[in-house]
């Protein structure tokens, strides 16, 4: 599954909510396309590098240069130390990337670009990002940039969340059931109909990825140290058991509604024959029997 | 601080987790239980704590304290505490001149502006002492609470900056702790809250919500605390990522249990 999102260039978008945090799943990207070997360009700005370096290995980390924007975003420090021209001018400097090798770009996050540019601008900036072999510079035609961008589902309306979806080539939601993750994804290629794939997963303390066959049938009960083991049928008032004989009394007891054997005899033998379930009746003078107007309210 | 709480989060005064944003969040209810319960906890700890308070008094703090064994007086007095009481200095802006940028600066402000001399104000508290060993442990901010600046005309995004500052300062380079709280407006289409809880929710690690009862008022179970660990995600798969449980709020402490099995309809 990670070869299919990381192999071809474009926006991949991947969608996570408060309860399923798709910055793990971005790692385990990033971790994939270092190994195919890219250079991966990385927008931080809502965790600290030593945060998201955490977890990947030398080999991975030494492959990863990480645009330091969460310590000071909005440059309130003012010692100059701050990127010039902000988060978005770091993300347009990443649109002209002199870098010979294959190039993986990851905005951590979207939702924090979005929150602070006008939606039009990153659209602009994403587009111009993911195009790089069309605006020229050392980049064969083939080989586009592949960015990856998380972005969290609950901050933003659907206008935005559906800019950003008609931009980009393959949507991950993150998503899960009973503790078990899964990544919904949608593949959009030029020309052809939109593909979904769900697939399950778990991520690895190494940020590989361990795919699953589904969500575990049925939860195992966890050993829960917390909750006291209280009884609550130990102190009622009423009595919620049976005896042997009241439980043989209720088996043979026979339901009002239930069609056995003896009423279907009973209603066999009520047929025709039987003149008790015939109606007579004698039309006395005052009926008129008006076929075509039995009611008689037609005004004829 | 509450025993009992402290045993459902698996922490203690002594072996409090550092460089954590916690959210705590209430809906239909009131949640400011919590905001006593941590900053007695972090006074306990031997923290040096700075309180943000914008909704009470420092006096309500301090009896809701005492009755938790922790003299905010004293505190104060010995440095250990740095209270920002915004119900009185707020009237400092309109009637004392302007000597330098007071972190309530925004009240005066007609444009919903940042909230930077706040977080100066923030830093310039808990940043370390010079020279000498230090006498507290890690630095914590306590906010009471972040739903009332949006009220004040402060907007989501704002307020959202001032804690992504406050988490680069004081969790990542301090290596502190921040505890917040929001309101969830619930049914109320409050666009600029949900935004800034969500947002919240999403910069946090862990998060705690009261919510009140889905039937009602009731006298033996005042409410249901939701309990999400977030990030990191794999040291959390030994123990449970979501609990929740049912509590009652008593004169000096706080009991749980899990649902449905208050001693009380038992």
């Amino acid at each position: 599954m990670l070869e299919s999102l990381v192999a071809f260039g474009g926006l991949v978008l991947l969608r996570d909510s408060i309860e399923w945090e798709g910055r793990d799943f971005l790692k385990a990207l990033i971790k994939k396309s270092a190994l195919c070997g890219k250079q991966i360009h990385v927008l931080g700005c809502e965790v600290s590098e030593e945060e998201f370096r955490e977890g990947l290995d030398s080999g991975i980390n030494s492959r990863v240069v990480y645009h330091d924007l969460f310590r000071d975003p909005l440059n309130w420090s003012k010692t100059g130390e701050a990127f010039p021209g902000g988060p978005l001018g770091a993300l347009r400097t990443m649109c002209r990337l002199t870098d010979p090798r294959p190039v993986t770009v990851a905005l951590d996050s979207l939702s924090w670009l979005l929150l602070h540019f006008p939606c039009s601008t990153v659209c602009q900036t994403l587009r111009a990002l993911c195009h790089q072999d069309s605006c020229g510079g050392d980049r064969s035609p083939g080989e586009r940039v592949n960015v990856l961008g998380l972005l969290h589902e609950e901050l933003h309306a659907p206008g935005p969340l559906g800019a950003l979806g008609s931009l980009a080539q393959i949507e991950v939601s993150l998503r899960g059931t009973m503790g078990q993750a899964s990544a919904h994804i949608l593949y959009r290629k030029p020309g052809h109909r939109p593909t979904y794939q769900t697939q399950w997963f778990s991520i690895l303390p190494d940020f590989s990825l361990d795919l699953q066959e589904g969500p575990p049938l049925q939860s195992q009960p966890h050993p829960d140290s917390h909750t006291v083991l209280v009884d609550p049928t130990s102190h009622v008032t009423f009595n919620l058991h049976l005896s042997k004989k009241e439980r043989e009394t209720r088996d043979s007891l026979a339901l009002p509604f239930q069609f056995s054997s003896e009423k279907q005899q009973a209603l066999l033998r009520s047929g025709p024959s039987q003149a008790s379930g015939h109606i007579l009746y004698e039309p006395d003078a005052y009926d008129d029997l008006d076929l075509e107007d039995p009611d008689d309210d037609l005004d004829i | 601080m509450f025993p009992e709480l402290n045993h459902l989060l698996n922490t203690t005064p002594d072996k409090a987790e550092q460089g954590k944003l916690t959210l705590l969040c209430d809906a239909k209810t009131d949640g400011s239980f919590l905001v006593h319960h941590f900053l007695s906890f972090y006074l306990k700890a031997n923290c040096k704590v700075c309180f943000v308070a914008l909704v009470q008094s420092f006096s309500h703090y301090g009896i809701v304290g005492q009755k938790l064994g922790v003299s905010l007086t004293a505190a104060r007095e010995r440095g250990q505490l740095v209270f920002l009481e915004a119900l009185k200095t707020s009237v400092d802006i309109f009637f004392q001149p302007p000597v330098e940028p007071h972190p309530l600066q925004f009240l005066r402000e007609a444009s919903a502006g940042n909230l930077q001399p706040l977080f100066e104000f923030v830093r310039e508290a808990l940043k370390p002492e010079d020279g000498g060993e230090a006498k507290w442990r890690h630095p914590v901010l306590l906010v009471d609470d972040l739903s009332v600046l949006l009220s004040l005309g402060v907007g989501a995004v704002a307020v959202l900056d001032f804690i992504h500052y406050c988490r680069a300062t004081v969790c990542t380079e301090l290596k502190g702790n921040v505890v917040a709280l929001v309101h969830d407006s619930g049914d109320s289409e409050d666009e600029e809250n949900d935004l800034l809880l969500s947002g919240l929710s999403h910069q946090s690690h862990l998060i705690l919500r009261a919510e009140g009862l889905a039937t009602g008022f009731c006298r033996d179970v005042h409410g249901q605390l939701r309990v999400l660990w977030r990030r990191p995600s794999w040291p959390a798969a030994q123990r449970d990522r979501s609990l929740t449980y049912q509590y009652k709020i008593q004169d000096k402490t706080v009991s749980f249990f899990a649902k449905g099995l208050s001693p009380a309809v038992l």
